[in-house]
């Protein structure tokens, strides 16, 4: 048998054995974050939907001044609550969304035709209580704009004069796309969960052999060094697809547990994105084995190599954050860069969108030849003396 | 066979090892004798191609180390100074492995390893897990995985390190039992009492250098003195880093 899988096959029958290596490669690694997804999800999707239905209850200073408004609000699903001494304070201390004050001289106004004043208390540096307040105003401007119509056909006008020009909005974006903004961070995701899949494995082949001083014994027999690394990486990569798969299958069902139908999304997270999804991330699975044994081997301990891994973890997280913060337009040469294509492929795909022959071939071919680089490296240091000395 | 040829290996300022030259001979029991420190283990490391010497040569049964590191390798027997077992496979499967390494067909390689388990007396522990091994367990696994290839020439590092009493008397059996069988033994120890007990032949180094190279007999006669171990701190030159 060729020694490399000699080499694999030991390595993946041991590691089997091994319970820390197995949960943290098949199950919390691959897990944790389509669980997290789930509940993520459905914390923010339930809580959108409420908001968007429940009436909405905010406090209310000097109901009376205006009772008509009121009842029109309450038409619209506003639920005036008891007034507040202090709205500013009350906003301040969150203890309201917002805060409706009606002046005493609103009905003055309103009967002379003259803009009547409300005051809307709130923060707008606190996110999470946008959507009240913008659903307040909605409702005030609509009821203004009805009475604004009612007043011009009242002196005979037509209300037409009064909005010169009309916006007509249409809305590109689709129900999958609409989906694909939301899951943009998958890509990181799947790619963390190719880097903790395989990240103990690589630490442990190498640098733990070395501490345990089994490396020396191993170098001794009559089998290239490059050999036995090509077995080892191949076993990393076992267990790193095999997290791969678990995640991208638990997504799969993962998509049917969210409700994003009801946010009018449509998410495809079927077999076919599945399969497509592991296929792009084939080079990196192989680059990153090749890393961590590289990281591995230059680090002079365990814990060493552990700490070193852990800073090369949010490396892949870097394409995902710059593409959040400066949204750029997809670019050629994009695919042609390990980890920055997986990231703008899989979201393409995410969006309904497909790839290009020519794009995955530039992903797989840049992929492999980067790792078949990164591999030549480590081969380079696996062959070094100082590698075997365990000290 | 082994023959050394003026190896020279330089850490850095410090020369670990400073031409050192000898030859283990088939059906001998050759012992490399020096303080802790000496440079056995560094020459050891560059017979077995671990690393590369700076100057000089190994030949292994004729064969040049620096020109055909594999070949030299599988003529090789080796227990280095690092026996780290694979925790989580038995001492069953840790030999098997090598077995595979070495490139032993499987059904010669299971009769071997049946036979090694014997004659090391391994039966008793020989399909639990290497974690919680003892000391002895460890090192006799370390050596049937090192044997399964049945290699004419057997290279130990301290085998007898950390061994108890009885442990110890049989590694000493199973040395003189491969001498017997024809092989070519070379073993480093810093135990004087050791190496006079078991060698044809004796290797004295100090500061990385040989200081002596002859039979026990010949370094009786060499010093002048009736007991050996007298004899080497004479030829050293100190006692220190050595054990009676």
């Amino acid at each position: 048998m060729n020694v490399s899988l000699v080499v694999l096959f030991k390595e993946v029958r041991e590691n089997l054995r091994d319970k820390r290596t197995l949960i943290n490669a098949l199950v919390t690694g691959p897990l944790i974050a389509p669980l997290m997804f789930i509940l993520i999800m459905n914390v923010v999707i339930s809580r959108q939907l409420s908001q968007a239905e429940a009436p909405l209850g905010l406090p209310v200073i000097g109901a009376s001044n205006a009772p008509n408004l009121l009842e029109a609000l309450r038409q619209q699903g506003f639920d005036p609550q008891p007034p507040v001494a202090d709205p500013i304070a009350a906003v301040r201390d969150r203890d309201a969304a917002a805060v409706l004050r009606i002046p005493g001289d609103f009905g003055k106004s309103w009967q002379k035709g003259d803009p009547a004043q409300v005051e809307l208390y709130y923060d707008s540096s606190r996110r999470d209580m946008q959507q009240p307040v913008n659903r307040l105003k909605n409702m005030l401007e609509r009821y203004s704009r009805l009475n604004g119509a009612m007043r011009l056909v009242a002196r005979g006008f037509s209300p037409a004069l009064v909005n010169p020009v009309v916006v007509d909005e249409r809305d590109q974006s689709t129900p999958r796309s609409r989906a694909g903004a939301l899951f943009s961070i998958l890509p990181y995701f799947f790619v963390v969960t190719v880097f903790i899949g395989g990240m103990y494995l690589a630490i442990d082949l190498t640098a733990g052999e070395r501490e345990r001083k089994s490396l020396e014994p191993l170098f001794a027999n009559p089998v290239p060094r490059s050999r036995i690394l090509l077995g080892k990486i191949g076993a990393i990569c076992v267990f790193s697809v095999s997290s791969l798969l678990i995640c991208v299958t638990a997504f799969t069902v993962a998509g049917r547990l969210i409700p994003t139908e009801k946010l009018g999304m449509d998410l495809n997270l079927g077999p076919a994105f599945a399969l497509e999804v592991v296929v792009l991330m084939l080079p990196l699975v192989l680059l990153i084995a090749a890393l961590q044994t590289l990281v591995a081997a230059f680090s002079r301990s365990y814990r060493e190599a552990q700490t070193y891994l852990g800073i090369l973890m949010l490396v892949p997280a870097l394409p995902s954050v710059l593409l959040s913060v400066m949204p750029v337009k997809t670019a050629p040469w994009m695919y042609a860069v390990p980890l920055l294509s997986q990231q703008v492929g899989i979201t393409e795909l995410l969006m309904g969108g497909s790839m290009t022959a020519v794009q995955v071939v530039t992903c797989l071919l840049c992929g492999f030849v980067t790792a078949a680089l990164v591999l030549a490296v480590t081969a380079r240091v696996y062959g070094s003396e100082r590698l075997a000395i365990s000290v | 066979m082994i023959q050394v040829e003026n190896l020279r290996k330089a850490f850095g300022e410090i020369r670990a090892v400073d031409g050192v030259s000898f030859t283990a001979r088939d059906g001998e029991i050759t012992g490399l004798l020096g303080p802790n420190g000496a440079g056995k283990t560094t020459t050891l490391r560059m017979l077995y191609t671990l690393m590369r010497p700076d100057t000089g040569r190994v030949l292994v049964d004729g064969i040049d180390s620096a020109a055909d590191p594999l070949a030299v390798r599988k003529r090789l027997g080796v227990l280095p100074d690092a026996r780290g077992l694979y925790k989580h496979l038995s001492a069953r499967e840790n030999i098997d492995y090598f077995a595979q390494l070495q490139g032993v067909p499987a059904d010669e390689g299971a009769r071997r390893r049946e036979v090694l388990i014997d004659v090391l007396e391994m039966r008793d522990f020989a399909d639990r897990h290497a974690e919680g091994y003892s000391q002895g367990q460890r090192v006799k696994t370390a050596i049937a995985r090192a044997l399964i290839h049945d290699p004419q020439n057997v290279l130990l590092d301290e085998p007898t390190n950390g061994l108890d009493v009885m442990a110890t008397r049989r590694m000493r059996q199973f040395m003189r039992d491969l001498r017997v069988a024809g092989r070519c033994v070379l073993f480093s120890s810093h135990i004087m009492q050791e190496v006079a007990q078991l060698c044809d032949r004796i290797v004295v180094i100090a500061k990385g250098r040989v200081v002596a190279d002859e039979s026990p007999d010949a370094l009786r006669l060499q010093t002048g003195e009736s007991n050996l171990e007298e004899a080497f701190v004479k030829i050293i030159g100190s006692g220190e880093g050595l054990a009676a």
